[in-house]
Order: C-alpha cells, then structure tokens, then sequence
C-alpha cells in the first residue's frame, strides 16, 4: 500500500550520535565529506571508513540499514564505475580486445570511486537516521540565520520545510481515501494504456489539489490566529545546546582528517 | 436471499509488523436483501474497515465474502463489477469531487460503467431529482455549492449507479441538524423507491433509531448483535458499558423504568415515547 512508504528515515535511539547537537551533526558530515575527497589513496580512504564503521557501531543503528542506504544508488555507482573502467587509457594494459582496453589505473580508480561514493552516501544516511527531520531544520535553520544580514530568508525556508515534512504522512493518508472513494465509483487505476491510465488519475489529483490548498488555508489562519508573524522575536520550546560531547567529537573528527592529511603527504597511495 | 454474507472474515491491519493490529475478528453476517441496516459501535471498532471489505476494497486476511452468492476475490477481474453492485459512499465524500459540472461529477460512475448516454443522462437527472438538487445546480461547479448541497452531489454520484446496496460512512458527519434530517430522508426515500439494500455506519444512535430497519452493533472488532432496533435498544445497559449511546428517550425510559414506571415496552422514538405515555395518562 501507499503507506508504506517511510518518510525520512530516522531511526529513534538514545545513542550519542542521536544526542548530539544536530548544527553540530550537520558539520561533523560536511568535515566527513571533505575528509572522504582529501582521501588521495586507499590509506586515506581506509581512514574514513574506520571512522564511519566506528560511527556506526556507536550510534546502534544496524549494518542492514547501512547496506539499505546503498541500494536506490547502486546503479549510479555501476554506470560510474563502467565509465572509469574502460576509458581510463593511462597505465599498464591488463586486457585488450578489440576497442576495449583495460588498465591497472582505470581499475584501480573505479574501485577507488566506487568506495568514495559508497561511503559518501553511508555517512549522510547516518546523519538522517539519528536526526529527526525536525531537528535537521531547526538546524539549518540556526546555521543559515546568520544569513539574514543579506536576506536570506533562513526562518521562511525552515519553517517551509517543517510544514511539508508535517503533511507528507497526511496527504499519503488523504490520497489513499480519494483513491478509495474513486475506485469504488468504478475508477480503474490498473490497467488501460499509459494515456488512459494518466487520465485516471485526473479524478484522484483534483480532489487532492483542492484539499492541500483548502489545508494550506486553514493552517496559516491557524498560524495567524496565534498571531504568527514571521521569525523574528520568536523564541523556542527547545533550545539548541552544545555540550562536551559535541566538543570532543569535533576533536576526533578533526584527528580523523588530520590522519587523512597526513596520509596524503607522507604515504600517498 | 442474503445479499451479503461473511464467513469467519478476519482482517488484520499491517500484518507481520510490530503495528499489526486486528480489524475485524471472525464476523459472520448474513444481511437480507432489502434491509436498512445501521451499522453502529464506536470508532476503532472496524465499522469502516468492515464495509470496505464489501465491495473488494481491502481483502480479507482470512475468511469469506459473498455478495448476492458470489465470492468476492474468486475471480479479480470481476472486483470492478462487484462495486457498481455494491456503491459505497465514504465519510465527507464531498472530497471526491472532481469534475467541472456537477453533471458530470454525477455521471463518472456510471459513466465507467459503459451505459450509453441516453441512460447516463436519464439517471443523473433522475438522482438529482432524488436527492434533492435543482436543474440549474446541474451544470455548476460542484466547489460553488454548499457543504450540504456537496455531500448530496457525491451521495448522489454513487446512487446514480443505482447498485444494488448502498453503503454509507457516516453521510451525516459535520452537517447541521437541517442538513443531517435532509440526507437521512433522501436516504430512506431512495431505500422505499428503489427497493434495494442501504446499509448506513453511524454515531448516532438518534439518526439510526429514526431510520433503520436492522442495527449492526460492532464491539471490539466482533458483531456485537445484529438485530431490529427493539431488540437491540433492549440492551441499554450494555450498550453503554460499550461507550456507546443509545437514544436519549430510550435512556429516559429506561430510567423510568428504574424508577418504578414500567412500560414493558423498547422506546427508541419520541413519536412512540408519546404514544405510550398518553396511553397511560387515558388509563
């Protein structure tokens, strides 16, 4: 069914990773990134890995969702490798046939990349899975209000994300009733050519469309009605705080990409 | 002839999740043809779930459904059949609306139906007369009428593809009184007219004690009783132990009754309430 789709994939625990400070969470993810492309050789990329695997185990989140994360991304990672597998010419020649040659480097460089991006989308996933998505934008919420001196409508933005994160699970509900309501006036979804099947779902997106506005309605007069006016002055029920863990862990991720700097000057592979 | 029967129907809600949560547990009805049902019980009780399980919208876990001796889901490819058989109405079905004219909101059902447009045409004017709409509301857009005038433009959407029980959810939720004794009326005035099966899920036990002729009572996902109104209403005590309400006159005389005035007598409507009281006054 329709409902089954998760939204967001946040993962509830208690672990020190789902305690951090989400502003901090957000730029321990972009310090992993950079570390991740710094990484000029395996040493370097062996050392991101150890860090996330060691993340990982610390925030209780089980190998199988990590390996899930991968799976709608596996064919980008399949077409990348391809690319760098055949036209990689640099080297020396392992296999030759015909047009196709393969070399040392261009196998190497696709593991190499194949790795990256792998890692890349495990260690974003785990910001996701130990923060709420309302965590999330509050936090960037905080980190671009700064932002405001230029315009920058950093409330406006996170306070949209907030409201659409709210009405996705209602509008799934909603769509599975219309499409209920219709079915049982005879609408046929399931078969028909591709044309027809677009036409029936006029009757379904209308009654959608009209309920989303008549709800975006009703919710800014709500808003407005507990005199909403916009970020400014607003204060929060739940405060941001950094604490010593927040601290140590930019310490070590630090360390970690210190390692990956020193790796790419000393060692090189 | 039953119309619609269950055998051990059972349906479980998110199966082999930690949500897993029972529906309905092992119903077995047998509704005659011709009857108007009022399905009551209060709300997770599997009233909804129930009655959509009668046109092949959700399908059983375990158990059968017949209607008008076919098993449902014997055959998939006659389920689009069985719901012009079996036109259901949900709750605020005005959200359904969808199309420029309420002409042509009416005619979607049948419509998919394939009937020609001679016989679309005589049965859209034909509910419209039924449920109460003028002819110049008939080529208006449906989101220029009233609340009230849009839950009958979509009652009378599913009426229009005259099936052979109408199932209602709720039709009477968020109207006003006016309103509320207007859809009940056309209700019972399409059941006397048409001769064919009504069934109506309600809160009310006022709306249901005034209409129905038979009351379904759902407990914790298990028929409660299904039964005429006497009987059922009968049962005063139990039906509030369940958290359900019965009419406000039946509560009278059932204090009454505690009191020592006995009528020997069911009382479900303030028109027999009279009756019975005037009787006594003449004695």
């Amino acid at each position: 069914m329709i409902k089954d789709i998760t939204i967001g994939q946040y993962f509830p625990g208690k672990s020190l990773l789902h305690r951090l400070d989400p502003r901090i969470k957000l730029l321990l993810t972009v310090l992993y990134i950079v570390m991740l492309f710094a990484a000029k050789g395996f040493v370097g990329l062996g050392i991101g890995i150890v860090f996330l695997i060691f993340s990982f185990l610390i925030s209780g989140i089980p190998i199988k969702m990590m390996l899930k994360s991968v799976k709608p991304i596996l064919p980008i990672i399949i077409f990348t490798g391809i690319l760098n597998l055949f036209f990689i010419r640099t080297g020396n020649v392992l296999l030759s046939w015909h047009f196709i040659t393969i070399t040392d480097e261009g196998l190497k460089t696709m593991i190499f990349m194949a790795v990256r991006i792998v890692f890349l989308i495990c260690g974003t996933s785990l910001l996701t899975y130990t923060t709420s998505p309302i965590a999330l934008t509050d936090a960037i919420e905080r980190i671009f209000s700064p932002l405001r001196v230029i315009k920058f409508p950093a409330h406006e933005i996170a306070m949209i994300m907030t409201i659409a994160l709210r009405f996705i699970p209602t509008l799934i509900e909603e769509t599975d009733k219309i499409m209920s309501a219709q079915k049982a006036r005879g609408a046929d979804l399931e078969s028909g050519s591709i044309l027809n099947r677009a036409k029936a779902l006029i009757p379904i997106l209308i009654p959608l469309f009209v309920s989303a506005f008549r709800r975006a309605d009703d919710l800014a007069l709500a808003m407005e009605c507990r005199c909403y006016r916009g970020g400014d002055g607003r204060t929060r029920l739940k405060q941001l705080k950094t604490s010593y863990r927040d601290y140590l862990s930019i310490l070590v991720v630090s360390l970690f990409l210190a390692m990956v700097i020193l790796a790419n000057i000393y060692i090189g592979i | 002839m039953s119309i619609i029967k269950t055998e051990n129907l059972c349906y479980v809600y998110g199966e082999g999740t930690p949500f897993k949560k029972t529906a309905l547990d092992n119903i077995n009805l047998d509704i005659e043809e011709g009857e108007l049902v009022g399905i009551i019980g209060h709300t997770g009780s599997g009233k909804s779930t129930l009655i959509q399980h009668f046109n092949g919208l959700l399908k059983p876990t375990s158990g059968k459904v017949y209607i008008d001796g076919e098993e449902l889901y014997a055959d998939k490819s006659k389920l689009r059949e069985i719901r012009f058989k079996v036109g259901l109405v949900f709750q605020y079905p005005e959200y359904q609306l969808f199309e420029e004219t309420v002409y042509k909101d009416i005619a979607y059902g049948p419509k998919n139906m394939g009937l020609s447009d001679d016989e679309i045409d005589k049965r859209v004017i034909e509910t419209a007369r039924l449920v109460g709409l003028k002819k110049e509301h008939l080529q208006k857009s449906p989101f220029e009428l009233s609340g009230g005038q849009k839950r009958r433009v979509a009652i009378a959407g599913v009426m229009a593809m005259v099936p052979k029980v109408l199932i209602l959810d709720e039709p009477t939720a968020g109207l006003d009184p006016h309103g509320r004794d207007r859809i009940l009326g056309l209700i019972k005035e399409y059941h006397k007219e048409m001769k064919s099966t009504v069934m109506l899920v309600s809160h009310s036990m006022e709306d249901v004690a005034k209409t129905v002729s038979k009351i379904l009572v759902m407990n914790d996902s298990k028929v409660f009783m299904y039964d005429t109104p006497e009987k059922v209403f009968a049962r005063v005590r139990e039906l509030c132990d369940m958290g359900l309400t019965v009419p406000q006159i039946t509560r009278v005389f059932d204090r009454l009754k505690a009191a020592g005035i006995d009528f020997n007598d069911e009382v479900y409507s303030c028109e027999y309430a009279k009756k019975l009281v005037l009787r006594l006054l003449d004695k």
